[in-house]
């Protein structure tokens, strides 16, 4: 295992891209970055996580060759070096007959299972390793699930992108699925249950169904398990009950429509989001890029628009391309389609670009090295 | 006389360098010819095949001078001393 490079407390943002996956670093002032790769240039990252448990600096990615399939791609020195699988460590088993097109989500376990990582790809299946990355096998009970013949895909493929879990109870587990919805499971994996009452799917006849909804993403904080925020394809929601039923909380958004959306690391009443304009028309809404921001869980949404472009801004924010450290101030970050990569170290008051030609961003994750996973 | 599997510089690093592979002439189609190649190097094979056995969208096969997709796909047969070369598709964004 090689060195790793940064000292304790140097944040780092992991940005996946349609070209390779980059890591941008700097100290805790989160002043002045720098940029490293790309790492399998050519090849898009759409899934990208840092793990620092049972003693690791690791950091995993999913490269998609266009040609030769995916890949999780793992480096124990910050990306000087990466070693993982020749082999196709993720691989559906033929009796599926499925065949794994892109890797959509890396979520570590838990701190006292060092070596439980979970991985959620497409076609909407759900891995889980149990050697840290190595190997990797499907969870039986969604990959077998009932509505799965009825599972349509959404403009990304029938993607698995969510994983939520539960430091409370840790038989449960959420997951969200494009189009599918949100799933719940409080067997530890063995059944799954549909949790989609009062989501609305505005694309069906039948606009709110047992399934179906088109979930773009679903967060929670450890501090209030029980309690779910969900961007919806059109709609803002919230769940107290761990998705047994949701109610609208977009008050006071210039559009309910978005992809991206990121808990606080600190504050379980704070969330943010990316409003989109529309479906038919996918670039941040009003042509102002503006993060909105609640302080009091979705009662109200503020802009927060200092540093960022409020005129002819025609950006998108896909799903994964809005996190945060765990450095307070919480440093807030998001990459665009326009291969931008904005930064806050005061949780949002205000902006600067850390990477602006970078290529289309897929996702982007952050960790403060010694801190573990934001 | 062996057949020769040809790999485009993308695949000789999972093909410990090599370039061209040599298996036994006994196989009798791609497909042996590629589940021969996965039994020495089966890193080669997960990037040409899907973990189903179907060729992968993005990646042409030619035996001789002929794509397989206008062949028999992977049945197609493969003569004695024949050159199948693997090569990816002229494709991307």
């Amino acid at each position: 295992m090689s060195a790793p490079r940064h000292a304790p407390g140097t944040a780092l943002v992991l940005v996946g891209t349609t070209k390779g996956g980059f890591i941008l670093s700097s100290d805790e002032s989160r002043e002045h970055w720098t940029l490293d790769g790309p790492h399998f240039p050519g090849e898009a990252v759409y899934a990208v996580a840092y793990d620092e448990r049972g003693g690791r600096t690791r950091t995993l990615m999913a490269a998609q060759s266009n040609h030769w399939g995916t890949t999780i791609r793992i480096s124990d020195d910050h990306g000087a070096t990466w070693s993982g699988h020749d082999r196709q460590a993720i691989r559906f088993p033929e009796s599926s007959g499925l065949s794994l097109a892109q890797i959509w989500q890396i979520t570590p376990g838990y701190a006292d299972e060092p070596d439980v990582v979970w991985c959620g790809v497409e076609p909407a299946a759900l891995f889980k390793s149990m050697d840290a990355g190595e190997s990797w096998t499907p969870v039986e009970g969604l990959l077998h699930h009932e509505h799965r013949p009825r599972w349509m895909p959404g403009g990304g493929g029938l993607c698995l992108h969510t994983i939520v879990r539960d430091p409370a109870n840790r038989d449960r587990m959420g997951i969200a699925i494009s189009t599918a919805g949100f799933y719940r499971t409080d067997d530890g994996g063995a059944t799954w249950q549909a949790r989609n009452a009062g989501v609305r799917a505005v694309f069906l006849p039948n606009q709110y169904p047992e399934f179906g909804q088109c979930v773009h993403k679903v967060v929670s904080h450890t501090a209030r398990p029980e309690r779910l925020f969900l961007q919806n394809h059109w709609g803002l929601y919230r769940s107290d009950d761990w998705g047994d039923s949701w109610r609208d909380i977009a008050n006071g958004v210039p559009s309910d429509f978005g992809f991206a959306m990121q808990m606080h690391p600190h504050d379980p009443d704070t969330v943010y989001i990316v409003p989109i304009q529309s479906d038919a028309f996918r670039v941040v809404a009003e042509s102002k890029l503006r993060v909105y921001r609640t302080r009091n869980a979705g009662a109200s949404w503020e802009p927060l628009t200092e540093g960022l472009p409020q005129q002819d801004a025609y950006e998108n924010v896909l799903r994964d391309a809005l996190t945060a450290d765990t450095h307070s101030p919480a440093g807030i970050y998001f990459g665009t389609r326009g291969g931008k990569v904005f930064a806050s170290a005061s949780a949002g008051e205000s902006w600067r670009e850390i990477a602006d030609a970078l290529p289309s961003v897929c996702c982007v994750k952050s960790a403060v090295v010694g801190a573990g996973c934001a | 006389m062996t057949i020769s599997v040809a790999l485009p510089h993308a695949l000789t690093p999972y093909a410990s360098g090599s370039s061209t592979l040599s298996v036994d002439d006994k196989c009798s189609t791609v497909a042996d010819a590629l589940a021969a190649v996965a039994a020495q190097w089966p890193a080669v094979t997960d990037r040409i095949l899907t973990e189903q056995g179907a060729l992968r969208r993005h990646v042409n096969v030619f035996v001789g001078d002929e794509s397989i997709r206008f062949m028999d796909g992977l049945a197609t047969a493969v003569p004695h001393g024949a050159t199948i070369t693997v090569v990816p598709a002229v494709s991307g964004g």
